[in-house]
């Protein structure tokens, strides 16, 4: 959706980062996408190529971690897991789910030298 | 253990126990633990009689340093963007301000809303900020209707953030216990992610757009507490299913609250108006 947003995000998270360790380099990224987070991850992995460009990430590894979609059934009142926004509740067959996780965009961690 | 693949094991050489890493030097043979990838072996790089220090991944040998680490961030990559619309909507809520973020395509209808509730709203202090990729068309609009707007161009940008709006709200200036209407980008996707410090979304869409649009953007639909269907007055001549608009908007949101109205021909307002009145209340308690 705006993954270059995201990718500047990234970067002033990097570059606030080598300000409180003190690295040169970052060599590999990792962040963890929701389900529902609406990312398109090629679009991130385009837009982290072109935005780290001058920053200590500059040529870094990108990896990025799925986690589940989590939401809430209101027929059945049971957390579940679900792999589509529209998808139905996996135990009652109900239709009517509110998202209760899985909209995370998170950077989990670097390698830095 | 061993440090290059982690392991326990003891390796023998001549019948004298050896260290798994001297095992390693030696070229002798031995298990390694499942996870061992030949490219984590420990720099120098040997090469026919070559020695390199400086082809780790630091470019550079230090001794007692390893060559990479790993911090860990754990942060939210829009952390910025949330602490600053924290901090947005921290001086809002000591103003007593009901602020609202007013998401939708373009073209449902948002700005007509906006200028038919700043007249039917009267005399209670409000203010205005306007998002749109270009032009003062819409501030003008509503500086027209007597509120007072300020109008964000976002050039490229297709959301509001929340530093956008913290400029805006310190230009601004809203009056303690007034209304502040933010005009978001007519955009049903970006929006959702961007917290501004507002109370609450209300995202418009129109009769004409299709009762498949929540379904089509549900991410908007999810992040909204309010959807305003639009633009009633068009329904009898575009074959629209209102129910079936608001069983869709129930699916992605079974929270959702819904108003029907037409701001062009003032059906429904009524509705709408007591709705932004309950919502200041509850913010002034």
């Amino acid at each position: 959706m705006h993954e270059m947003s995201l990718a500047e995000g990234i970067r002033s998270i990097v570059e606030d980062q080598a300000r409180a360790h003190g690295f040169a380099r970052v060599t590999l990224l990792r962040v963890e996408i929701g389900r529902f987070a609406g990312v398109e991850k090629p679009a991130l992995d385009f837009a982290f190529d072109v935005v780290m460009r001058g920053s200590p990430a500059e040529g870094a590894r990108l990896e990025m971690i799925d986690l589940p979609g989590q939401a809430l059934c209101y027929d059945c009142a049971r957390a579940v897991e679900i792999a589509h926004r529209l998808d139905p509740c996996p135990i009652c067959g109900g239709g009517k789910l509110i998202p209760q996780g899985g909209d995370e965009m998170r950077i989990k961690d670097m390698e830095v030298v | 253990m061993c440090t290059v693949c982690g392991c326990g094991d003891t390796v023998t050489a001549d019948g004298k126990p050896i260290s798994h890493d001297e095992a390693h030097r030696l070229g002798l043979p031995h298990s390694h633990a499942p996870a061992f990838q030949p490219a984590a072996l420990p720099f120098p790089h040997v090469q026919a009689g070559h020695h390199h220090y400086g082809t780790g991944a630091a470019g550079v040998s230090v001794p007692g340093m390893s060559q990479a680490r790993l911090i860990e961030v754990e942060t939210s990559i829009l952390a910025k963007n949330d602490a600053l619309a924290a901090s947005n909507r921290r001086v809002l809520t000591a103003l007593g301000v009901l602020a609202l973020n007013l998401v939708s395509s373009p073209g449902s209808g948002k700005t007509t809303l906006l200028c038919r509730t700043i007249e039917a709203l009267g005399e209670a202090p409000l203010a205005v900020i306007e998002g749109d990729q270009q032009t003062s068309a819409d501030a003008d609009r509503i500086r027209a209707s007597g509120a007072r707007a300020i109008q964000i161009n976002t050039g490229k940008g297709c959301h509001l953030d929340a530093a956008m709006v913290g400029h805006a709200v310190d230009a601004l200036r809203p009056r303690p216990g007034s209304y502040l209407f933010i005009e978001n980008v007519g955009n049903l996707v970006c929006p959702a992610a961007f917290d501004l410090g507002e109370d609450a979304k209300v995202a418009i869409l129109s009769v004409t757009e299709g009762e498949d649009k929540p379904l089509k953007y549900p991410d908007m639909f999810t992040a909204a507490r309010l959807a305003v269907l639009n633009k009633t007055d068009l329904a009898p001549h575009c074959d629209v299913d209102m129910d079936l608009y608001e069983a869709n908007l129930r699916r992605v949101n079974p929270d959702i609250e819904i108003l029907r109205l037409s701001a062009r021909t003032g059906e429904g307002m009524a509705a709408w108006l007591d709705w932004l009145r309950a919502r200041l209340a509850e913010k002034a308690a």
